[in-house]
C-alpha cells in the first residue's frame, strides 16, 4: 500500500472568515483547542512528566553513577532476568492464548462460558494471592512440589516459580485481545480455505493468522510490558535470591526501601530503556513481516 | 471431465428443527441444476452436506460412481461458490485464484499459468494485484468463481451467488455464468430463492419447501405443470380463487373454472391462475365470461397489471399488453375469460396461497 499524504485542503469553514458570524468561529476554535489542550495537558502530567523525572533521578548524579548504581550487586543479573522472563512468557502466552481465545470463539461445547470466566481469574484475584496460591502448590510442604522436588525439579525459589507467576498473571490479556479480532473474522473464508483442500493448520496459518496478528501483537507487547513490571506474585514465588531469582520490580522496591532512591532510578531507567527498544524492535519486525505477505 | 452428484434419502437435523427430511435428487453431468425453495427451505443446507461443510444426519451422496457420504471436505475438492463471496481479505485476486492450486502443492509456474488462464475466462485480466476491498460486488463473485475454478473441480456448488448482487449486476452476471457453463460444462448446482434465476440457467430445477421436494422438472414443467399447491404458489406469480369442486371444476360464486377433474367433487379447491392467462375484455360478453370490477391498473413498461374484483369479492390479477387496455379502466365493469387454471385440494394450498399472497 502506498503512502498517502494527506494534505488538509483549505476549506472556508461555514461562518467563518469575514462571515456575518465571527463568534461562532471563535467558539468553535476554543473548543477545539480546549479539547487538544486538556488532553495533551493530562498525557504530559501523567506520563511523560514521570518518565522523564525518573529518566533524570537515573542519571542525576552524572553518567559514572549510572553506571555505577547498575553495579550494584545483582543489579544487572535482575534487569536481564526480567526482560528475558517477560519476552518468554510473552511468547509462550501468545501461542496459548491465541489458542484458548480461538477455541472459545470457535466451538461450541459444555461448559464454553465457564471456560471464558475462568481465563478471567487472574484478571480478579490480587496478585499477591496468585503468589500464596503458587506457594501452596509448588512450595516443598506441598505433595505436588515435594514431588517435584524428589525429581530435582525446583519451582518455588527458582526461576520456574516466576514464570509460572508471570504466565499467570498475562495469560487473560493475550485472550482478551485476539478473542475480538477472532469474532470480526468471516468464518466463511476459513470454509472457503477448507474446500479449496486446506488442512485445519493451513487453513490457520494462511487465512486466519494473518489477521490475527494484529491483535496477537497486541495482546503479546500487553503481556510483555505487564510481566516486566510484576512484583506482587513474584515477590512472593521468587525468594530474592541475589543474582538468581531477584528481579528487577523486587530490587526497585529494595533500593528504595534501602535509602537509595538514585540507585532505584537506575535500575527503573535501565528497564525501561530496554523494554522499550524491544517493543519497537517487535514492532518494526511486524511491519515489515507484513508488508511482504500483502 | 463432469461428474453427476447423486443424492440419496438426505436428512439434517439441528438439534430439535429437521432442516432437512430425506431428499432424493440428480444433478445430471455437465448441467446446471437449480435447488429452488424459499428460504429456510433446506436448499442451502443440502448443498452444505455435499461439499462436505455439514455433516448429513443420515443419507448418501455421490459423485459419479465415488461415494462421498464419509469423505472429508478437503477429499471432496468441489468447487464452492459463496454467497458473500468469501474472498481472502488480505490476498490479492491473483494469490485468491491460486490458493487452491497452492494448497495442492502445484509448481509455482503452473499456477501462474492457470490464473492468467481464469483472469482471462472471468474477464479480470487487469486486476490481478487488486485486493477484494477494491472491487465491485459483481467483479468479487467472478473472482470467487475463479478461485473455485482453479483446481478444475468436477462439480460447481454455487450457494445464492448473485444474492447480494444489484438487479442490474445480477442480469449480467446471469448470462454470462450461463455462457461460462456452455464453455466449460462442468455440472453445477445452484442454490436460489429467485425463481427467474432458476428457470433461466437451469436445465433441471428441483423446487424444495420445508425441507422435502416438492417436484423435480424441467423449468417448462415446473412453471406450466406444477405438480403441488406449493409449486403453483411460489414459482411465477399466480391468483388464487377459493371454491368447490363441481363437476371437474372450481365453482366460486356464479362461476366456474375448469381443471379440477382430478379432484374429488364436492370438496374445498384453490385455483391458481396465472396473470398472462386472464383475459380481459371490455364490450359484450362471450359465454362463460366472468364478470369483474377493475380495482386498480398498474403500468408495468409495455404491459399493465390489472386487479380486478370478482362479485363474490375474490381478487384476480390480470397482465396484459398495454394496446389490450381499451375499455379497461379504473371502476370498469368487465369480462375475464381464463385460458387456464390449476386447481389443488384446498388442504394443499394453504401454505401456497399464503406465498403466493405475500
Amino acid at each position: 500500500m502506498s503512502a498517502q499524504t494527506l494534505e488538509r485542503p483549505s476549506v472556508p469553514r461555514p461562518g467563518g472568515g469575514a462571515g456575518p458570524r465571527p463568534w461562532v468561529t471563535v467558539r468553535t476554535a476554543m473548543a477545539r483547542w480546549g479539547l487538544r489542550g486538556t488532553a495533551l495537558l493530562y498525557l504530559g502530567l501523567m506520563i511523560v512528566l514521570p518518565t522523564v523525572v525518573v529518566v533524570a533521578r537515573g542519571f542525576g548524579s552524572g553518567v559514572s553513577a549510572f553506571r555505577d548504581a547498575l553495579t550494584t550487586p545483582g543489579a544487572q543479573e535482575a534487569i536481564v532476568l526480567t526482560v528475558v522472563l517477560a519476552a518468554v512468557t510473552a511468547l509462550i502466552n501468545v501461542v496459548f492464548g491465541t489458542e484458548l481465545a480461538y477455541v472459545l470463539v470457535r466451538y461450541r461445547f459444555p461448559g464454553r462460558r465457564l471456560l471464558s470466566t475462568i481465563v478471567d481469574i487472574p484478571f480478579a484475584i490480587p496478585t499477591l494471592v496468585t503468589g500464596v496460591m503458587l506457594r501452596a502448590l509448588y512450595g516443598p510442604i506441598s505433595p505436588v512440589g515435594a514431588f517435584l522436588g524428589r525429581h530435582g525439579i525446583q519451582v518455588i525459589f527458582a526461576q520456574l516459580g516466576i514464570l509460572l507467576a508471570l504466565l499467570f498473571v498475562t495469560l487473560p490479556l493475550v485472550v482478551r485481545a485476539v478473542q475480538p479480532v477472532l469474532l470480526e473474522l468471516d468464518e466463511t473464508e476459513e470454509e472457503a480455505a477448507r474446500v479449496l483442500g486446506a488442512s485445519r493448520w493451513l487453513t490457520f496459518r494462511r487465512v486466519v493468522f494473518p489477521k490475527l496478528r494484529p491483535g496477537i501483537v497486541a495482546g503479546g507487547l500487553l503481556a510483555f510490558a505487564r510481566a516486566l513490571g510484576e512484583f506482587g506474585a513474584v515477590v512472593i514465588v521468587s525468594g530474592n535470591i541475589i543474582g538468581k531469582t531477584l528481579t528487577a520490580p523486587v530490587l526497585i522496591t529494595q533500593l528504595i526501601n534501602g535509602g537509595k532512591p538514585e540507585d532505584a532510578a537506575a535500575v527503573a531507567t535501565l528497564l525501561f530503556g530496554l523494554s522499550f527498544v524491544l517493543v519497537l524492535v517487535t514492532e518494526r519486525l511486524l511491519a515489515t513481516g507484513r508488508k511482504e505477505t500483502s | 471431465m463432469s461428474t453427476p452428484i447423486r443424492v440419496e434419502g438426505l436428512s439434517k437435523r439441528f438439534g430439535e428443527f429437521e432442516a432437512v427430511k430425506g431428499v432424493t435428487f440428480t444433478a445430471e453431468a455437465g448441467s446446471i441444476t437449480a435447488l429452488l425453495g424459499p428460504s429456510g427451505s433446506g436448499k442451502s443446507t443440502v448443498l452444505r452436506v455435499i461439499a462436505g461443510l455439514d455433516a448429513p444426519t443420515s443419507g448418501r451422496i455421490w459423485m459419479g460412481d465415488e461415494e462421498q457420504t464419509f469423505k472429508t471436505v478437503q477429499e471432496r475438492r468441489v468447487g464452492f461458490v459463496f454467497q458473500h463471496y468469501s474472498l481472502f481479505r488480505h490476498m490479492n485476486v491473483a494469490q485468491n485464484i491460486a490458493f487452491g492450486l497452492s494448497v495442492r502443492k502445484v509448481p509455482k509456474h503452473d499456477q501462474r499459468k492457470r490464473v492468467d488462464e481464469l483472469l482471462e475466462l472471468v474477464q479480470l485480466s487487469g486486476f490481478r494485484d487488486r485486493y477484494p476491498d477494491q472491487l465491485s460486488g459483481g467483479q468479487r463473485q467472478r473472482v470467487a468463481l475463479a478461485r473455485a475454478l482453479a483446481p478444475r473441480p468436477k462439480v460447481l456448488l454455487l450457494d445464492e451467488p448473485f444474492g447480494a448482487l444489484d438487479a442490474r449486476v445480477r442480469q449480467d452476471l446471469r448470462r454470462w455464468l450461463d455462457d461460462l457453463h456452455r464453455e466449460l460444462g462442468v455440472t453445477s448446482l445452484l442454490v436460489t430463492h429467485d425463481q427467474d434465476e432458476a428457470l433461466e440457467l437451469a436445465n433441471r430445477v428441483v423446487v424444495m419447501h420445508e425441507g422435502s421436494i416438492e417436484q423435480v422438472g424441467s423449468p417448462n414443467e415446473i412453471y406450466n405443470d406444477p405438480a403441488t399447491a406449493f409449486v403453483a404458489g411460489f414459482v411465477g406469480s399466480a391468483s388464487v380463487l377459493h371454491g368447490h369442486v363441481v363437476e371437474g371444476h372450481v365453482q366460486f360464486g356464479e362461476h366456474r373454472v375448469g381443471g379440477a377433474g382430478h379432484l374429488e367433487e364436492g370438496t374445498e379447491a384453490r385455483a391458481f391462475v396465472r396473470p398472462h392467462d386472464v383475459r380481459v375484455f371490455a364490450g359484450d360478453r362471450t359465454g362463460g365470461s366472468l364478470e369483474a370490477t377493475v380495482e386498480r391498473i398498474t403500468t408495468l413498461g409495455w404491459l399493465s397489471r390489472v386487479m380486478l374484483r370478482l362479485p363474490d369479492g375474490q381478487v384476480l390479477t390480470a397482465e396484459l399488453p398495454n394496446d389490450e387496455l381499451e375499455g379497461v379502466e379504473l371502476g370498469a365493469r368487465v369480462w375475464v375469460d381464463l385460458r387456464r387454471a390449476r386447481a389443488f385440494q384446498a388442504r394443499d394450498a394453504v401454505t401456497a396461497a399464503i406465498v403466493a399472497d405475500g
